[in-house]
């Protein structure tokens, strides 16, 4: 469908990107602090955000583009199951809410700045942290690839062919992230995410009175998945129901354990900053229930795609003026921007405090920091890039899903010890490296599938690999600990909590 | 009152509690709109719960 090139939608598109571009510069200026003097400023903001600008950050990059495109492919492909990302999405703010004012708490009292500081601070474990920050790192680096994808597919749809536009709107975006650090991200998230939530009310008005209402848009997908018949439909099949589950649940634990979203957990002002968002945050979520449901209206409007992340560009250019649809695209793209920056900071900050500072320059000035770090956030973007211009996308996509469940094995180091000193360091790195080596390789053998079985009485379940992985790390944590509590009976001391 | 952050918890995890198209509101099936609605049940429990613990010392 990529054939001529919409040059409405494209110039509305360059317009867009054009003032988030110029925004993302002038960001360094904004909400003055010195950026490049201290790493607080550079990957942090200046520890400043209070409720409303942690709402677009962290609903910016946390819901992303890639979501976008990537919920409603997977609910027009399989139906109901699909929908995991919504309980996920929901049950994560209970968790948010009793955990992150915590560990925004330590985090503030120590000036860490990173997951791997604050796991560091608490056991005073070099190892621990190193197996933190690495995780991140490799988490993360898929994470950025996708965003790549999901603007990838969009500028496709309005006719730009081959990979330059995508080389050239990440080198922007590189140049303003190696400038203003995490002010640009968080000023163009408040114009990104206006623009998706324009975009998302708009077309869940319009597209169904278009279609006939949402019964008719249910109707049409419920024929299509029972003519197409296999694990598909609008309700889940039994054998669905635990997978279902327990990918919301092992992904709700997930993912405020990656650098990105932390990142705007330890920015914000306050922990009761934090507390508010928990509250307010579940708006984004009722959006990303809405954009994928855009996966039933593609059956409704009788949309017809080679793949199904082309689902949603389709939609939009098949169903709306072009104007609009350069509008949607637009907001797509820059909503790739957003969790890119964010997750390219995240991971430079990890690599300058518990890579750079930890083992090669432990005397590193606060200046310093931020200009290693300036520096890593080059590095993961052409890491990033290099990623997608010469490995087939499916690797991307495979990456992405172990790094969910690597990322999840990071959650005892870091939440068990806000509640209790009782697990050794030893024996958490012993139960990550149990989880990630189980889970990989299960995961791997299942032909990168992320689901495990296991026969409990001749009776097969079906579940989320990545959270029986947490169940052995923890298992495993919990047995080392008591081993070498009996070897050691006289705990080193690590520093202090405060 | 903590406990109130589990319902959710409860609400979604247990599939079987809702996973059927009927009754339907609004051309909407049951699991859609069942799912759908604990989006503002959430929100307004963390709100309760936000409201009744005691405030942080000044930071």
């Amino acid at each position: 469908m990529a054939d001529q090139i919409e040059w409405v939608s494209l110039s509305v598109f360059i317009f867009f990107f054009a003032l988030v571009t110029v925004m993302g510069f002038f960001a360094a200026r904004w909400k003055a602090g010195p950026v490049s003097e201290h790493l607080d400023e550079w990957g942090l903001g200046g520890r400043q955000f209070g409720t409303w600008i942690t709402w677009f950050l962290v609903g910016g990059d946390f819901y992303t583009a890639y979501t976008v495109i990537a919920v409603p492919a997977l609910v027009y492909a399989v139906g109901a199951y699909g929908f995991f990302a919504l309980p996920y999405t929901i049950i994560v703010y209970p968790f948010v809410f009793a955990v992150m004012p915590l560990l925004w708490k330590v985090a503030h009292a120590n000036g860490h700045v990173t997951a791997a500081d604050v796991v560091q601070g608490i056991y005073g474990s070099r190892g621990l942290e190193l197996a933190v920050a690495t995780t991140g790192m490799v988490a993360t680096m898929p994470y950025i690839a996708l965003q790549l994808i999901g603007m990838g597919v969009v500028i496709k749809t309005m006719g730009l062919t081959g990979e330059w536009p995508i080389v050239l709107a990440f080198i922007v975006l590189a140049l303003y992230t190696y400038s203003s650090g995490l002010r640009a991200p968080a000023l163009i998230a408040f114009v990104k995410d206006i623009m998706i939530y324009i975009v998302v009310l708009v077309a869940v008005v319009v597209v169904p009175s278009k279609l006939g209402g949402y019964g008719a848009v249910f109707a049409a997908a419920g024929d299509a998945f029972a003519a197409k018949g296999g694990a598909t439909g609008l309700t889940l099949k039994p054998a669905q129901m635990l997978p279902y589950a327990s990918l919301a649940l092992g992904s709700a634990l997930a993912a405020f354990m990656y650098p990105h979203t932390l990142t705007g957990i330890f920015a914000s002002k306050s922990a009761d900053t934090i507390r508010k968002n928990a509250v307010l945050l579940p708006a984004y979520t009722l959006l990303l229930g809405l954009i994928a449901l855009l996966g039933y209206m593609a059956y409704a409007a009788h949309i017809k795609v080679d793949t199904p992340n082309d689902v949603v560009p389709a939609l939009f250019k098949t169903l709306f003026p072009s104007w609009f649809a350069g509008f949607a695209f637009s907001a797509i793209a820059i909503g790739a921007l957003v969790p890119a920056a964010v997750m390219s900071i995240g991971a430079a900050n990890l690599f300058t405090r518990n890579v750079w500072k930890s083992y090669v320059n432990p005397g590193i000035s606060h200046a310093g920091e931020a200009a290693v770090a300036k520096i890593a956030s080059l590095g993961v973007k052409v890491g990033a890039l290099a990623f997608i211009l010469f490995l087939p996308t499916q690797y991307a996509l495979d990456l992405q899903l172990l790094g969910g469940l690597w990322i999840l094995q990071t959650f005892p180091a870091l939440v068990f010890g806000l509640f209790t000193r009782w697990f050794r360091a030893e024996g958490l790195l012993l139960g990550w490296a149990a989880g990630i080596g189980w889970g990989s390789w299960t995961a791997w053998s299942n032909g990168l599938k992320p689901l495990a079985s296991i026969d409990l009485g001749g009776v097969s379940y079906v579940f989320y690999v990545g959270l029986g992985a947490l169940v052995l790390n923890i298992v495993v944590a919990a047995i080392a600990t008591v081993i070498v509590g009996l070897i050691l009976p006289n705990r080193q001391s690590a520093p202090a909590r405060s | 009152m903590w406990v109130l952050l589990l319902l959710p918890f409860v609400g979604l995890l247990w599939v079987p509690f809702y996973n059927f198209a009927e009754p339907s509101l609004f051309g909407f099936p049951f699991f859609y709109w069942y799912q759908l609605a604990w989006v503002p049940i959430s929100s307004l429990l963390i709100w309760l719960v936000y409201r009744r613990r005691t405030p942080d010392e000044t930071p």
